[in-house]
């Protein structure tokens, strides 16, 4: 157990464009090796920030264009359904993506589909900055009362950024509840699986798991 | 200039991202931003720096703006360079790059006070990366073109001084090229605050519609855009008279001019000789500051079109969407990023693609609210100011902090 308070960070970012392509099914998996992690990441993860206008069909940018422009659809339900929280790696993740994508080219009994120019799949790329949002919580309570209140972007920093590109394997909440000897309410936090949520649902999620479990003030 | 200051936009985008602009801007304090581009009025990069580098004063960064200088003759030579970049057919001769080149060591030998970054607008400037080696500082390459499918002789000959930069910049994924430095995509943004963009009363609106003769109780259908072919204005005037077989509407064309492009007039003419004698159709060429008169006349609309065949990235329809208006608009370049089609608006590639489009919208008021409300949630979070600026900060501090994919930055 520690005493550490907890520091709300935040992360802002640029999107950065690799100059990549692909046009067809075999190009996206001629790429998939040679793109950097952070596009891994990117098209894995950034719908989740973006605005839901209409509740997407896939959030996952490959299984999107997949099924959208190559008309792929049962690879796209494929892509969509892989499941990120499984994966505590960004590596293994890719892998499992090149996986999917090359048991549907051995079955596939046919020439794929090569579209236009305009509608081609472009890797970007996800450059962050982290800074502190100034919020902090020094106990249980407090981290409950203020989790409430803090952005979606903090929130998406704190359960997707940094659970798989900093490499620390769960979300930093529970982590930090863990630490604090709370791992009730760290198992509660954990067994949430943000990719099926908005992040506002998410955010009211765990603030329930809070109060359900007496750590809220 | 703008008299306005940041927390004027707190009730609009929210304290949040206000006060992230501030938490970003004490890391990057230190630093001196200068923006280059080639021209003060007109167009749609002098309209961002003319709102946005005063914001960034506010922010306590020290911003410049400057103007290169250039002749006719120059700005006939970038202006074929831009309609090649995007792709058009242009005859680029050996004359033409020496122009070129001469332009860029007049400016050179003008232009001696650099900032720490310099973010350097469109091809017209882009040789002042010479200055690099003497001046030293960051230096970013800003491209405000869809160079998508650019000519590849001039793009060579330009990627020549690009990739002297720390970094490039383009509005969307599809512009990237192959280059040896990082490429950003920012896209470009609308000042909600500004005379073209900020709230009217309906009285100001309709005392402009009455002054340009249009008529108030009938649909008007409206391209707001400099007269330039690849604006596809005669493709408008096609789309609405397949309109007028099947519902009664105005057409308003409406543009100014840029001191860099020298075709506009020749166009203008060809918009007029094609509408011919119709008192429905109302070509009018707007002198610069009619900044109210365009968002006047914008919220008078029922439908705009933005029916581009190139587009860098296409702000008039930023614009419209901001103002909730049902948009139209062709399926190129940035406009594709602002139309997600039938939710934001409505993509299309013909002029009869057009005019379906506008009959639909024009016999269902509900479908124009539904993507007009979209479209201005979009331009929110997506389009305005208070977003540009945040990608310019960061990239400041993404100059200080290269060859990082994640940056951990402690309280300054």
């Amino acid at each position: 157990m520690t005493d550490k308070a907890f520091v709300f960070d935040t992360a802002l970012r640029l999107v950065t464009l690799t100059g990549l392509r692909a046009q067809s099914l075999r190009e996206l998996r001629a790429r998939l090796p040679e793109v950097p992690l952070s596009s891994i990441f990117q098209h894995t993860h950034q719908e989740y920030l973006a605005h839901d206008f209409q509740r997407s069909q896939h959030y996952n940018d490959f299984a999107r264009w997949v099924s959208d422009t190559l008309r792929e659809e049962a690879l796209g339900e494929k892509l969509a359904a892989i499941d990120l929280l499984a994966f505590t790696t960004l590596e293994e993740l890719r892998g499992e993506i090149i996986a999917t994508i090359d048991t549907y080219l051995a079955q596939l009994d046919r020439a794929s589909y090569e579209c236009r120019p305009e509608d081609a799949f472009h890797f970007c790329q996800s450059r962050s900055f982290v800074l502190p949002t100034g919020l902090v919580a020094h106990d249980v309570p407090e981290f409950f009362a203020k989790v409430a209140s803090i952005s979606n972007a903090s929130l998406y920093f704190h359960f997707f950024e940094a659970r798989l590109r900093l490499g620390r394997r769960t979300s930093d909440f529970s982590r930090w509840l863990s630490d604090r000897g709370r791992d009730d309410l760290a198992g509660a936090i954990d067994k949430l699986n943000p990719y099926t949520r908005s992040l506002d649902e998410l955010r009211v999620d765990i603030v329930a798991v809070g109060g359900a479990n007496g750590g809220a003030a | 200039m703008t008299d306005h200051h940041l927390d004027d936009y707190r009730p609009i985008v929210g304290d949040q991202v206000i006060d992230e602009l501030h938490v970003l801007a004490d890391h990057v304090r230190h630093r001196r931003l200068q923006h280059i581009n080639s021209t003060s009025v007109g167009g749609g990069v002098a309209e961002i720096l003319t709102r946005m580098v005063p914001l960034l004063r506010d922010l306590g960064i020290d911003t410049t703006w400057d103007v290169i200088k250039g002749n006719q003759a120059f700005f006939a030579v970038t202006k074929a360079f831009h309609n090649a970049l995007h792709g058009g057919k242009e005859s680029i001769t050996e004359e033409m790059l020496d122009v070129f080149r001469e332009t860029t060591a007049m400016n050179l030998a003008d232009l001696n006070d650099y900032g720490d970054v310099v973010i350097v607008h469109d091809p017209q400037p882009a040789g002042l990366i010479a200055k690099r080696p003497e001046v030293g500082g960051r230096w970013i390459w800003r491209c405000h073109i869809d160079v998508a499918t650019p000519d590849p002789r001039v793009w060579n000959f330009l990627q020549k001084y690009v990739e002297g930069y720390d970094a490039s910049m383009f509005s969307m994924p599809d512009f990237a090229q192959r280059l040896s430095i990082p490429q950003y995509m920012v896209p470009p943004s609308i000042d909600p605050l500004s005379d073209k963009n900020r709230d009217l009363t309906n009285d100001e609106v309709q005392a402009v519609v009455a002054r340009y003769g249009l008529d108030p109780e009938r649909p008007i259908v409206t391209q707001i855009s400099r007269f330039d072919r690849l604006k596809d204005p005669l493709g408008v005037l096609a789309a609405y008279r397949l309109i007028r077989r099947r519902h009664d509407c105005q057409l308003l064309l409406a543009g100014g001019g840029a001191t860099d492009d020298p075709e506009g007039e020749e166009v203008l003419n060809e918009v007029r000789e094609a509408a011919g004698n119709d008192p429905d159709i109302h070509v009018l060429e707007l002198p610069p500051f009619s900044d109210l008169d365009i968002n006047a006349l914008v919220r008078a609309s029922t439908i705009v079109m933005q029916k581009s065949i190139k587009e860098g990235f296409g702000l008039t329809v930023t614009e419209a969407l901001w103002k909730r208006k049902a948009v139209i608009g062709g399926a190129v370049g940035g406009i594709r990023l602002q139309l997600l089609d039938g939710v934001t608006g409505f993509l299309v590639h013909s002029p009869e693609g057009a005019a379906n489009r506008a009959i639909d919208l024009l016999n269902d008021p509900e479908l124009r609210q539904a993507v007009g409300d979209a479209g201005r949630e979009h331009v929110r979070e997506n389009f305005l100011t208070t977003r540009h600026m945040r990608d310019y900060l960061l990239l400041m501090l993404a100059m200080e902090h290269q060859g990082e994919e994640l940056s951990v930055l402690t309280t300054r």
